[in-house]
C-alpha cells in the first residue's frame, strides 16, 4: 500500500480581494522508505499543499481534494482526534525557519519531551534517555547540556538539529522537510541535507523535500514532482528528469542551472509566476514559454501519460523539442 | 539582568527629581500669593505675614526651598493639611489602605474575567463568541464610569435593594482599624455578618472601577494572542500532534502573556485616575476621594502632598512591572 | 530553448486589476461593519451639531419654572413639549443633549488638534536629533506619564481655575506624551530603512527629511491614536465636568449635566441615564472608527 495517497488536493485561500486558487488538483504519492523532491519557485504552491495535508494551514484556507490517504487512513475526513495521533508521530514535518520555530519561553529539553509524551507511553527517565540518544543521532555534541538551553542561544543550524531531532523522536514513517535549508549558510546546507539522508537511510522512513534547488533536488532525490502556480506540471525519476524533462518549465529550470550553461549568459525564464491578479487564461505557463501557441493560451492542457513524466502540457517535450506534429 | 535593572535605575532616579519639581511649584503657581494661600488666613498683619514668610521658608533662596522640600519628603515630611491640620503623610496614609484594597479587587476581578475572555475570543476569532467578547469590551470602556457606578448604582441598590449605596462596611460594625483592610480586619473581628458587609460593600465600586480595565484586558489579551497563533512556533506545537488546548493555553498563551502582563502592570495609573472618580461616587474613604475634597476645599499643602505620593506609587510599579517583564521574558533573563 | 527571444505576457483580459492604495484601506474598512455604523453615527452627532439651533424645540438655558423635573412625554405627568423631560431647574433635556454634541465634537477636535500637533512634532525633533535632545524631552514625557492623567488635569484645572478652556488644555497636555513617544517609536523604526539614507545621500534638509520622507510613513498608528484621543478627551471632559471641574454650568456639556444629578438617581432617571447615553453613544461610535481605521491600516493583521 502506498504509504502517502493524495489526490486531487486543492487549497483556496479567502482573501479581502476574492479567493484565491493556491493549489489546483495536485496528486502526491509516497512509497514507504521513498525520497520525493517536490520543485518549484516561490509562489507555486509546494509548501501549502503539505501545510494542508498536516493540517497546519490558517482559518481562511479552503481544502479539497478526492481524499489525502496516509497510511490508510483518509486525513481529509478523519476527525481531529485521529489526525493528531498520527500527526507528529508517524508524519512530521520540519520548516524553512529554525529559529523561529521553536517556542522561545521553554528550553529545548522540554520540547524534544514534550513530542515523546504527547504519543509514546515512556517513564520521565526514560523521555530524558532518549532525548539525549536523540540530540546524538542529529549529531549535536554535549546533549545534556543542550537540552537545558533555550531556544535563542542556539545557532540556525543548531536550531534545525533540534527540530530534526524532534520530528523523528517517534521514529514517523514519513518526514516532509519544507526548504530545510534555506534560510541557513551555505556550509551547513550540506551538513543538514546529509543528516538528513543518513536517518532516512538508517530508519528507512520516506522522506519529502520541497525545495527550489534543483542542485540539492540531484544530490537527494528518487523521484521529482514539479510545481508551477499552484499545478503539478511533471513527475519523473531523477535521473529521467534531468535526462529527458518533459514540460517546458522543467526544462528551463534545468537550462538556467550554473553547471548546464552553454552559452555565455545564463539563461533565465522571463516573466513572474501568475498571482492573484493576473492568471492566464489556458496554460498557466503560456506565457512564459517559448513553445507556446494559440492553443496554449486559450484551452488548458490536459496532463500526458506517464512515459510523458505526467506532464501538463499541451505537447510534452521529447529531446527538448516540443511535438507539434498534428494529430 | 543586572545590567538591565541597574539601566532602569538609573532613569527613575532624574524622573522622580523631576516629578518632585513639579509638585514643589505647583502650589507657587497658583494664582495668589503662596503664602497667604498656604497659611489658609485671611487679612494678616504685616509681622504675621513675616512670621509665615519664615516659617515657610519664603525668604529663602529658590534652590534652598526645593532642597528643604525633597530633604522634608525623605523624612516623610509632607507639610501639614489645611483642613485638619494633621500631617499630610500621615493623612494620606491612614486612607491609602482603602484606596489599595480597592484597587486590587478591581484588579482581580478584571483579570480574572478579562484575561479568559481575551483567550476565548482570539482562539474562536471572527466566530460568535469572539464577536460578543469585543463588543462587550468596547462598551465598557467607551462608558464614562461615574455613569456607569449611577446605573448600576440605580440597579442594584434602587431597584433591587442588594448593595449599599456607600461606604466600606455597615455602619452597625465596629473595630479597630489594624490593617486598613476592610476585608482582612472584618475577619479578624470576629463579628457576625461583619465581613458580609464588608463584602457587599465592596462589589458595586469593584466592578465599576474594574470595568476599563477588564476590556483594555480583553483586548489586549486578544490582540497577543492573535499575534502570537501566527507565530511559527505555534505551527510547530501543532505539528507535533499537540492538542489544541496545550497549543492555545501552553505554548501560545505563555508568550502573549508577556506583553499583557505588562499592560496589567502599567494599568495601575488607570486604576488610580478611576479611584478618584469611583471613591467620589460610592463615598469610599480612599486617597482619590480625598485629592478631589482637598483641591475642592482649597487645601493645597494636601493636594501638593498627594501628588508628589500618587506619582511616587506610580513609577514604582511600573519599575516593579518592568523587573518582572525582564524575569518572565527568556531573552532578557539569560542575556 | 533560445533565450534571446523576447515572449510576450498574455493576462487574460477579465482578470481583475490590483486595486489603488486608498481603495483598498476603504474596501478592509467598509467589511467592518461596526466600523461603518460608527462612522454614520458620528456623521450624525455632526449634522446635529451643526444645526443644533435649528433642530432644538427650546434654548438650552431657559428655565421653564413651572415644570421642573417632568419625565419624558411617554411617561405619566411627561408632555410633548419637552420630549425627554425637563432637569431639575426646568430646562429641556432633549435641547440640552442636542447642543452637547457642539461641545463634545468642540473637545474632541481642539483637544487632539493641540495634542497631536505638539506630541508629534516633538516626538520629530527627538527621533532625529538623538543624543541629549531626545533624552530631555523623553524624561519629561516620562514625568507628565508618571501621574494619572485624569489627577493631573485636575490639578491643572485647580491651578488654571475651573471653566472648559482650561480643561480642554489640561486634557491635551496630559494626551500629548502618548503621540511623542508613538511619533519617535515610528521615526527610530524608520530612520534605519534605505528610503531615508537614500534621501539623505541625495542631500535633503533635516526639515524635509522629518516633514516630507518619514513623517507620512509613519502616519497609521498616529491616525488610529487620533480616534483614540478623541474619545478620551470627551470622557476626562465629562469626567472633569462632573466633578465641577470643567465646563461650569448652565453649559449644556454632559458631563456637567450629571455633576448634581446624584440626588435624582431614584427620583428622576431620565437627568442621570440620559446624557450618559448620548456619552455612550458617542464615544461608542468614534471607538468604532477608530478600531476600523486601525485594522485597515495594519498590514500584519491583514487576511491575505
Amino acid at each position: 500500500m502506498t504509504l502517502l495517497d493524495v489526490k486531487g488536493l486543492s487549497v483556496d485561500f479567502r482573501t479581502a480581494n476574492g479567493r484565491f486558487r493556491a493549489v489546483d488538483r495536485v496528486d502526491v504519492s509516497v512509497e514507504r522508505g521513498d525520497v520525493l523532491a517536490i520543485v518549484g519557485e516561490s509562489g507555486s504552491g509546494k509548501s501549502v499543499s503539505m501545510l494542508a495535508l498536516m493540517g497546519l494551514l490558517p482559518w481562511t484556507a479552503d481544502i479539497t481534494s478526492e481524499h489525502m490517504r496516509f497510511d490508510g487512513t483518509d486525513l481529509a475526513r478523519a476527525d481531529a482526534r485521529t489526525r493528531r495521533r498520527l500527526i507528529g508521530r508517524d508524519v512530521a514535518m520540519i520548516f524553512q525557519e529554525p529559529m523561529s520555530s521553536l517556542n522561545p519561553c521553554f528550553t529545548v529539553g522540554f520540547q524534544i519531551r514534550e513530542a515523546l509524551k504527547a504519543h509514546l507511553e515512556l517513564s520521565r527517565k526514560a523521555r530524558q534517555a532518549r532525548a539525549i540518544e536523540l540530540l546524538e543521532l542529529v549529531g549535536l555534541p554535549e546533549p545534556e547540556r543542550r537540552l537545558r538551553a533555550y531556544p535563542h542561544q542556539l545557532s540556525g543550524g543548531m536550531s534545525q538539529r533540534v527540530m530534526i531531532a524532534m520530528a523523528i523522536a517517534c521514529q514517523p514513517k514519513l518526514l516532509i522537510a519544507d526548504e530545510p535549508t534555506t534560510a541557513l549558510d551555505v556550509t551547513i546546507q550540506a551538513q543538514i541535507l546529509e543528516l538528513l539522508l543518513d536517518l532516512q537511510k538508517e530508519t528507512g522512513m520516506a522522506l519529502v523535500l520541497i525545495t527550489h534547488d534543483m542542485g540539492v533536488v540531484a544530490e537527494t532525490a528518487r523521484r521529482v514532482s514539479v510545481q508551477y502556480a499552484g499545478q503539478k506540471v511533471e513527475e519523473q525519476g531523477v535521473h529521467a528528469l534531468f535526462d529527458e524533462p518533459r514540460h517546458p518549465y522543467t526544462a528551463a529550470l534545468l537550462a538556467a542551472l550554473p553547471e548546464r550553461a552553454t552559452t555565455r549568459r545564463l539563461p533565465s525564464i522571463p516573466g513572474v509566476v501568475p498571482g492573484q491578479f493576473d492568471r492566464p487564461t489556458g496554460c498557466l505557463f503560456s506565457p512564459r514559454c517559448t513553445f507556446a501557441d494559440e492553443r496554449c493560451r486559450r484551452v488548458a492542457p490536459d496532463v500526458a501519460a506517464a512515459s510523458l513524466g505526467v506532464a501538463r502540457c499541451h505537447y510534452p517535450l521529447v529531446n527538448g523539442v516540443a511535438q507539434k506534429a498534428a494529430s | 539582568m543586572g545590567g538591565f535593572l541597574l539601566r532602569r535605575l538609573i532613569t527613575f532616579v532624574p524622573t522622580f527629581i523631576g516629578v518632585s519639581i513639579v509638585s514643589f511649584f505647583f502650589i507657587r503657581l497658583l494664582p495668589g500669593d503662596p503664602i497667604i494661600l498656604m497659611a489658609g488666613e485671611r487679612g494678616m498683619s504685616d509681622e504675621r505675614y513675616a512670621q509665615l514668610a519664615a516659617q515657610f521658608g519664603y525668604d529663602q533662596p529658590l534652590v534652598m526651598q526645593y532642597w528643604d522640600y525633597v530633604t522634608g519628603i525623605l523624612h516623610g515630611d509632607l507639610g501639614t493639611s489645611f483642613r485638619t491640620k494633621r500631617p499630610v503623610w500621615d493623612e494620606f496614609f491612614a486612607l491609602f489602605p482603602a484606596t489599595v484594597e480597592l484597587s486590587l479587587c478591581a484588579m482581580v476581578f478584571a483579570v480574572l474575567i478579562g484575561l479568559p475572555a481575551g483567550i476565548v475570543a482570539a482562539v474562536h476569532r471572527g466566530k460568535w463568541p469572539d464577536q460578543a467578547l469585543m463588543s462587550s469590551a468596547l462598551v465598557g470602556y467607551s462608558m464614562p464610569i461615574f455613569w456607569w457606578a449611577l446605573l448600576l448604582i440605580i440597579l442594584f441598590s434602587g431597584i433591587l435593594g442588594w448593595t449599599p449605596v456607600s461606604g466600606r462596611i455597615s455602619l452597625l460594625y465596629y473595630f479597630p482599624d489594624a490593617t486598613g483592610f476592610m476585608l482582612i480586619d472584618s475577619l479578624r473581628s470576629g463579628q457576625s455578618g461583619a465581613f458580609a458587609s464588608a463584602v457587599q460593600h465592596l462589589i458595586l465600586p469593584t466592578i465599576v472601577l474594574g470595568t476599563i480595565p477588564l476590556a483594555v484586558i480583553a483586548r489586549q489579551t486578544r490582540s497577543a494572542m492573535l499575534e502570537v497563533l501566527g507565530e511559527d512556533y505555534v505551527r510547530t506545537a501543532r505539528a507535533k500532534g499537540l492538542s489544541p488546548a496545550r497549543v492555545n493555553g501552553l505554548h501560545a498563551l505563555r508568550n502573549a502573556m508577556i506583553p499583557v502582563v505588562t499592560v496589567i502592570g502599567l494599568s495601575v495609573g488607570t486604576l488610580l485616575a478611576g479611584a478618584i472618580l469611583t471613591e467620589t461616587i460610592f463615598s469610599w474613604p480612599g486617597i482619590g476621594k480625598w485629592m478631589v475634597e482637598s483641591i475642592n476645599g482649597r487645601d493645597y499643602t494636601s493636594v501638593q502632598g498627594g501628588l508628589l505620593m500618587i506619582a511616587l506609587i506610580v513609577m514604582l510599579v511600573n519599575l516593579a512591572v518592568d523587573v518582572t517583564y525582564g524575569l518572565i521574558n527568556p531573552k532578557v533573563r539569560k542575556g | 530553448m533560445s533565450a534571446s527571444e523576447p515572449v510576450t505576457a498574455n493576462v487574460a483580459s477579465d482578470a481583475p486589476g490590483r486595486p489603488g492604495r486608498f481603495r483598498e484601506f476603504w474596501r478592509y474598512f467598509r467589511e467592518n461593519r461596526g466600523a461603518v455604523a460608527g462612522l454614520v453615527v458620528f456623521a450624525l452627532f455632526i449634522v446635529v451639531a451643526i444645526l443644533a439651533d435649528v433642530i432644538a424645540p427650546h434654548s438650552p438655558t431657559q428655565q421653564f419654572r413651572s415644570a421642573l423635573l417632568q419625565p419624558p412625554f411617554w411617561q405619566e405627568g411627561g408632555t410633548t413639549d419637552f420630549l425627554l423631560g425637563t432637569d431639575p431647574l426646568g430646562r429641556d433635556m432633549l435641547s440640552r443633549l442636542i447642543h452637547g454634541t457642539r461641545y463634545s465634537f468642540f473637545i474632541g477636535v481642539i483637544v487632539v488638534f493641540i495634542a497631536a500637533t505638539s506630541g508629534i512634532l516633538l516626538g520629530l525633533i527627538a527621533g532625529f536629533a538623538r543624543g541629549w535632545v531626545d533624552t530631555l524631552i523623553m524624561r519629561l514625557m516620562d514625568i507628565l506619564l508618571a501621574f494619572p492623567s485624569l489627577l493631573l488635569a485636575l490639578v491643572m484645572v485647580a491651578i488654571l481655575g475651573p471653566s472648559l478652556t482650561n480643561a480642554m488644555i489640561a486634557i491635551a497636555i496630559v494626551l500629548q506624551p502618548h503621540y511623542v513617544r508613538l511619533t519617535r517609536a515610528a521615526v527610530l523604526g524608520e530612520r534605519a530603512k534605505d528610503y531615508v539614507t537614500s534621501a539623505r545621500v541625495v542631500g535633503a534638509s533635516r526639515l524635509r527629511l522629518m516633514f516630507v520622507t518619514v513623517l507620512p510613513n509613519c502616519l497609521a498608528p498616529l491616525i488610529v491614536q487620533a480616534a483614540l484621543s478623541f474619545s478620551t478627551a470627551i470622557l476626562d471632559a465629562a469626567a472633569l465636568g462632573f466633578l465641577g471641574l470643567g465646563a461650569q454650568p448652565p453649559t449644556p456639556e454632559w458631563g456637567t449635566m450629571l455633576a448634581d444629578s446624584r440626588e435624582f438617581v431614584l427620583r428622576a432617571w431620565w437627568v442621570v441615564t440620559l446624557p450618559g447615553i448620548a456619552i455612550l453613544v458617542n464615544v461608542l461610535a468614534i471607538n468604532l472608527m477608530g478600531d476600523g481605521l486601525r485594522d485597515a491600516l495594519d498590514p500584519k493583521l491583514k487576511r491575505s
